[in-house]
């Protein structure tokens, strides 16, 4: 069988989803940031809701995110993402709004507007990128850095008598009575990715059942500022974050 | 038991070289190319054209969406 034969229309299995503009992404190669937008736009794809979805872009690597998925966006000063998307949310009842959020944005300098916006119940999506690292200033620690994680600013590894633990923030916003859904994924395989997409697929249908806050943590890499290659990252990842943010839905009611 | 036959499309102009689509590949399809595209990268393309079954795994790990897969029964 010819390779002509095999690539038609109608053998079509998969392909980059039309909500996915033609720029090409800024992002470094390997970076987990596009394969989460590309499943955010399949999942608004499938659900046919890209005229009534909103997206808030944080600061941080993604905050050019609104460059790449065609859907109406709004971009927020740094962390104050959850209280931008709790304004249109509000004025805009029927619209599917989320928050798309790195660890230094969500974590660190935004924490009161992200706790306050799950403890309000806000009908809100919030997808957050934890890379355990400020991947656009240059791989500085973040609250979600592991104790001992190499950064620039923890050449030595991160020590707790000097910067405290790594926070589970994903954890503590689960105890909020506002949040309805918190899961935490990752998309370093095929599996994980499939699992991924179908918790923001749950995450945007709980919009429409207005069932609180959705968050969805996904651990990311981030192979430039963690100085490795995607494929190093990955193992890396697997190896030393999972153990600290373990994988799976931490509140689902 | 069905067989099937699948090819994988890159648009190796946009593919930055990250490798992540080579490591999914459970047939070994995928490499890395000799060559390098206008931005410097070695770019995926199918090394093993045969072995391909399109079962899909490399489209969705490509952070930058440049795969395209299509997959037919044989017999
Ligand atoms: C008010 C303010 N303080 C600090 C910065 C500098 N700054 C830009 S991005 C960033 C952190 C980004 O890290 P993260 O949210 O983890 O996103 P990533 O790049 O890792 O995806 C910081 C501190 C800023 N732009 N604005
Ligand atoms: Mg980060």
């Amino acid at each position: 069988m010819e390779l002509t034969d095999i690539i038609r229309e109608e053998n079509l299995v998969y392909k980059k989803s039309p909500l996915l503009t033609d720029n090409v992404m800024h992002y470094c190669p390997g970076c987990s940031h596009g394969v989460v937008h590309a499943l955010i736009a399949s999942v608004i794809e499938e659900m046919g809701i890209q005229e009534k979805t909103v997206g808030v872009s944080p600061v941080g690597c993604s905050v050019l995110a609104y460059n790449y998925l065609d859907i109406d966006w709004a971009e927020a000063a740094h962390g104050r993402a959850p209280a931008v998307a709790t304004g249109i949310s509000r004025l805009h009842p029927d619209r599917y709004v989320f928050t798309y959020q790195g660890d230094g944005d969500l974590a660190s300098i935004g924490t009161a507007e992200v706790m306050h916006a799950c403890n309000r119940g806000e009908n809100i999506v919030i997808v957050f990128i934890n890379n355990a690292i400020y991947g656009m200033t240059g791989g500085q620690m973040a609250p979600t850095t592991l104790v001992g994680q190499v950064t620039s600013t923890t050449p030595r590894g991160r020590d707790v008598k000097l910067n405290g633990f790594p926070l589970k923030i994903t954890e503590l916003l689960a105890q909020l009575d506002g949040t309805g859904f918190v899961t935490r994924q990752a998309v370093h395989t095929p599996a994980a990715i499939r699992k991924t997409k179908n918790a923001l697929k749950k995450a945007f249908e709980n919009t429409k059942k207005e069932k609180g806050t959705s968050f969805v943590e996904v651990v990311g890499t981030c192979s430039s500022g963690w100085k490795m290659t995607p494929a190093e990252a990955n193992r890396w990842m697997v190896e030393n974050m999972f153990p600290k943010y373990p994988l799976g839905d931490i509140k689902d009611i | 038991m069905a067989k099937f036959r699948g090819a994988v499309v890159v648009d190796t102009e946009r593919c930055k070289g990250c490798d992540l689509c080579v490591i999914a590949c459970p047939s070994g399809v995928l490499a890395l190319a000799r060559e390098v595209n206008g931005k410097g990268y070695h770019y995926s393309e199918m090394a093993n054209p045969d072995a391909c079954i399109g079962c899909g795994n490399c489209g969705p790990v490509c952070p930058d969406s440049v795969l395209t897969v299509y997959k037919v029964k044989v017999q």
